[in-house]
């Protein structure tokens, strides 16, 4: 979720006050450029919504500045700021809609979908989708049958980070399996520095782990079942998975501060733990954003900060946990032709090579060379997506309703909070799982 | 309408007097009614109906379809969630007014003689000026966990590290599994497995401690040459940078830890003490034969004081007390302070002279003069702690938000905060509106009694 970035009060607050800014200041990028392709769609403008500000913002209006070059159309991108859906409701409901909308999470897809407020992709787009993605993909863009969205940029979740002078120091290269993972973090620990950095403060890095672990161990199909919640959460591979996890946590010296301090460390403080100028941990697990938190440390990625994929538990694959931003056409628009000649443009490997090329960007498009990718680091994560193909699984807590998955101080965040602090008993966390999500399921 | 029978033909001249007067009061109800109207429709629209509308929505489900009578009142007061919000914000009322007045009191009192009571009039009211908001964020930060960054730990950190010495090395283990020689003593310390006796020698690896943290004297450790009538042994760190070491021996690359207090027990009486050296080896000299154990106790060990828990689920509604009082000090001492300085000088001159300690003159004089002002200052506080939440949002972080519940965040996060239940929403609202109300009327009944 990208509201999780933002989690400090202190930083959302922040994070309105610049949505209502850059609700206001949508800019627009004409089409200066000669024809270097057709000029099919001159006069027309597509109004394109997304959360991204800054550099994504920037990289964004290359890409779409690519298409005016293609197409001849002027593109007008508008920042939403965090919250997606409420600020797309209203500009449906004031006749305002955007053509195009570029959504964060596969949950707020399905409630476009269900609202009535989404254009099915057309034929053309869907044949694009069909040859250059792995089918997982298109499952993910596809609400009752119909394609609706088609996924623009991924991220990758499966990601474990670590300091290679922590690992030089203890004698320890990148593990391949989970059982190797913590026999590493153990020499981490007795090397004198606490093998992972936890940051239990905020929920979601916790569910993030729980997945990862309950992805490999038990199967993308379990993983499947257990979000649509056709499987309880006390079933038996919730509770070994939870067994997993306590494990771990159990081992109060492997992890920064213990488990009392991880309830008390933040996000951005759990990467600070290891990266930061006096580490205290050797590893954190969190997903492909970290190298923004490890930038501001003023660190770089690829040499102060590596990552290993997370590794598959108990001999399961490895667990590939992604999410990414899905390019949806509202049917409210006022030029949907050229909105969709834009998502169809965004399917083709030229677009994804713009963004690759800027940076902070990864694709699911197969058919993006992964030589497009400057940086080595993302060329790494985007092999990792493109390779697990089918394996891809979303973040499970942002397809739960938001009641479970998703908010602080309650559901899913808090039960394992309580978890950690408490790892005796995986059952009976599983139990007080399985009734918080029946009630939000059923809300 | 009201507008057009104003412009009715003026009265008949030469009519009845008493018509003519009572046709003059209905005027002036209708000319009343006449301005009353727009702050009327808009008390209507922006408070009136928004308290109907949520009266009539807690009667309904989530979504709002479906009538459910008092099913959101069923919820909530079975809830655990919302029950400890009503039990904190009951909590809040009783504590927080009657410490606010009460401070306030006591300050503007105190302050009342002052030369420069203006001036530290203006310091105490300025967190007034500070919003809920920044407030909030400064407050997470005087609590911070970390001595580095929370003010209020570095002290109690401080304070404590002053008054105990601090281990010399905190958070360091023994070696478990393969190679291990000790283990806990069930004090935090620990103790060797097998038993010593003299001419016997002893390797204690211990780990977790970062090479860069050894002391400086520190050197590569020596095995402790075996001597008869001694009982000798090496304290070392078992783990050579870069791996590679043999658990539980002495390794090239492995230094040793000085300063160590290690202790001889016999049947569980320390019969000898000895201190590690540079390379880690000691020696308890002159030991009659018999079986013994070595000891490396806690206090080497003990991991660094960590501060207090400001934020912990027992704290955490205390602390955030503590902010809204930091916050609120201002306000009650400047109306009280008002209160004080209108008191007729005579009344308390004339106590003073009738013998009157000052404890008297506060008690039976001041006070009294002053119930009215402070029970106008309580009063607003009751209503004004009765919907904390920003202060309560801001501070609590996730882990014990529960813990710091009040009614009224737990409303938002009901309704908004990813609950989307605007039903059981509307129904802590009325609930709070409720519980509001009987403050409400108190102050009201003071308003119009002191405006006749």
């Amino acid at each position: 979720m990208r509201v999780r970035h933002t989690l400090p009060a202190a930083v959302a607050v922040a994070g309105l006050a610049m949505t209502a800014t850059a609700c206001g200041g949508g800019s627009s990028d004409s089409g200066s450029s000669a024809a270097k392709g057709g000029q099919s769609l001159k006069g027309h403008t597509v109004t394109v919504a997304g959360v991204w500000t800054g550099e994504e913002q920037a990289s964004f209006k290359k890409v779409l500045q690519g298409f005016t070059d293609a197409t001849g159309a002027k593109t007008d991108f508008v920042s939403t700021g965090d919250n997606v859906s409420t600020v797309i409701g209203t500009k449906i409901a004031g006749g305002d809609a955007p053509d195009v909308v570029m959504v964060p999470q596969v949950g707020v897809v399905q409630q476009f979908a269900s609202s009535g407020w989404l254009q099915p992709l057309s034929s053309a787009v869907d044949a694009e989708v069909t040859q250059n993605y792995a089918p997982v993909w298109k499952n993910y863009g596809t609400v009752k049958g119909q394609l609706y969205a088609l996924y623009f940029k991924a991220s990758d979740k499966s990601t474990v980070w670590y300091s290679p002078t922590a690992f030089a120091n203890a004698g320890v290269t990148p593990p391949t399996t989970y059982a190797q993972m913590m026999t590493d973090a153990k020499t981490i620990s007795d090397s004198g520095l606490a093998a992972f950095s936890v940051g239990g403060q905020d929920g979601w890095p916790l569910t993030d782990w729980f997945e990862n672990i309950y992805l490999s161990q038990a199967g993308p199909g379990n993983y499947d079942k257990l979000a649509q919640h056709q499987i309880k959460w006390t079933d038996p591979t919730v509770v070994k998975a939870l067994t997993t996890l306590g494990d771990f946590f159990k081992q109060d010296d492997l992890i920064a501060g213990g488990r009392k301090g991880a309830l008390a460390t933040d996000f951005p403080t759990s990467v600070e733990q290891v990266f930061g100028d006096s580490p205290k941990a050797g590893m954190t697990y969190e997903g492909d954003f970290v190298s923004g938190n490890v930038q501001s440390l003023h660190k770089k990625v690829g040499t102060d900060a590596k990552f290993f994929p997370f590794p598959a538990v108990d001999g399961g694959q490895p667990p590939v946990v992604g999410g990414g931003d899905a390019a949806v056409v509202l049917n409210k628009g006022k030029d949907k032709a050229a909105g969709m000649a834009l998502v169809k443009y965004l399917a083709s490997p030229q677009a994804a090579a713009i963004w690759a090329k800027a940076g902070g960007f990864i694709s699911p498009n197969k058919a993006v060379p992964l030589t497009d990718y400057t940086d080595p680091t993302l060329r790494e994560t985007a092999k990792s997506i493109v390779d697990a193909g089918n394996g891809v699984r979303f973040d499970m807590s942002d397809q739960a309703p938001a009641a479970f998955g998703g908010t602080a101080g309650t559901g899913e965040w808090k039960i394992l909070q309580d978890f950690l602090r408490d790892p005796s008993n995986p059952a009976k966390t599983a139990q007080t799982l399985e009734s918080a999500a029946a009630k939000a399921y059923q809300g | 309408m009201a507008t057009v029978q104003t412009a009715l033909p003026p009265a008949r001249a030469g009519g009845p007097l008493e018509t003519r007067a009572r046709r003059r009061s209905r005027r002036a109800k209708i000319t009343a009614a006449v301005f009353a109207l727009p702050a009327l429709v808009l008390l209507g629209a922006l408070v009136g109906y928004p308290i109907v509308y949520s009266v009539i929505r807690s009667l309904f489900d989530a979504k709002g379809d479906h009538f459910v009578g008092l099913d959101n009142y069923r919820t909530l007061f079975s809830d655990h969630a919302t029950l400890i919000a009503l039990r904190n914000t009951m909590v809040w009322v009783l504590v927080v007014p009657a410490l606010l007045t009460g401070i306030g009191l006591l300050l503007a009192v105190l302050t009342d003689r002052v030369r420069w009571k203006t001036a530290f009039k203006l310091v105490i009211f300025m967190p007034m000026a500070v919003s809920f908001l920044a407030a909030g964020i400064t407050f997470r930060l005087v609590y911070d966990q970390d001595p580095d960054r929370g003010v209020l730990n570095a002290v109690a950190v401080s304070v404590h590290d002053a008054f105990h010495d601090s281990a010399s090395y905190p958070g360091a283990r023994a070696r478990q599994g393969a190679g291990a020689a000790l283990e806990g003593d069930g004090h935090g310390g620990y103790t060797t497995s097998a038993a010593a006796s003299p001419g016997s020698t002893v390797s204690l690896g211990m780990v977790g401690i970062l090479p860069a943290k050894l002391p400086k004297d520190s050197v590569q450790a020596a095995p402790a040459a075996a001597r008869p009538g001694s009982v000798t042994g090496t304290v070392f760190l078992d783990f050579r940078p870069g791996g590679g070491g043999r658990p539980g021996q002495v390794d090239s690359g492995e230094r040793g830890l000085p300063s160590v207090h290690v202790q001889l027990q016999k049947d569980g009486h320390t019969v000898a003490k000895a201190t590690s050296g540079p390379d880690g080896t000691f020696r308890f000299a002159k030991v009659p034969d018999g079986s013994y154990k070595v000891i490396l106790p806690k206090s080497n060990f003990a991991t660094a004081y960590s501060g207090i828990s400001w934020l912990g689920p027992g704290l955490v509604t205390p602390a955030i007390m503590a902010a809204y009082l930091w916050v609120w000090t201002g306000f009650a001492l400047v109306l009280i302070g008002a209160g004080l300085a209108a008191l007729p000088r005579e009344v308390l001159e004339a106590a003073r002279m009738d013998g009157a300690t000052e404890w008297q003159t506060f008690r039976r004089i001041t006070v009294p003069l002053l119930a009215p002002v402070l029970s106008v200052v309580f009063v607003t506080l009751v209503i004004n702690v009765m919907k904390v939440f920003d202060l309560v949002y801001i501070i609590a972080p996730g882990p014990v938000q529960q813990n710091a519940n009040v009614l009224a965040l737990q409303m938002w996060l009901v309704s908004f905060g990813g609950g989307n239940n605007q039903g059981l929403g509307s129904a802590i609202g009325v609930v709070l509106l409720l519980l509001v109300v009987p403050a409400m009327v108190l102050n009201i009944r003071r308003f119009r009694r002191s405006g006749s």
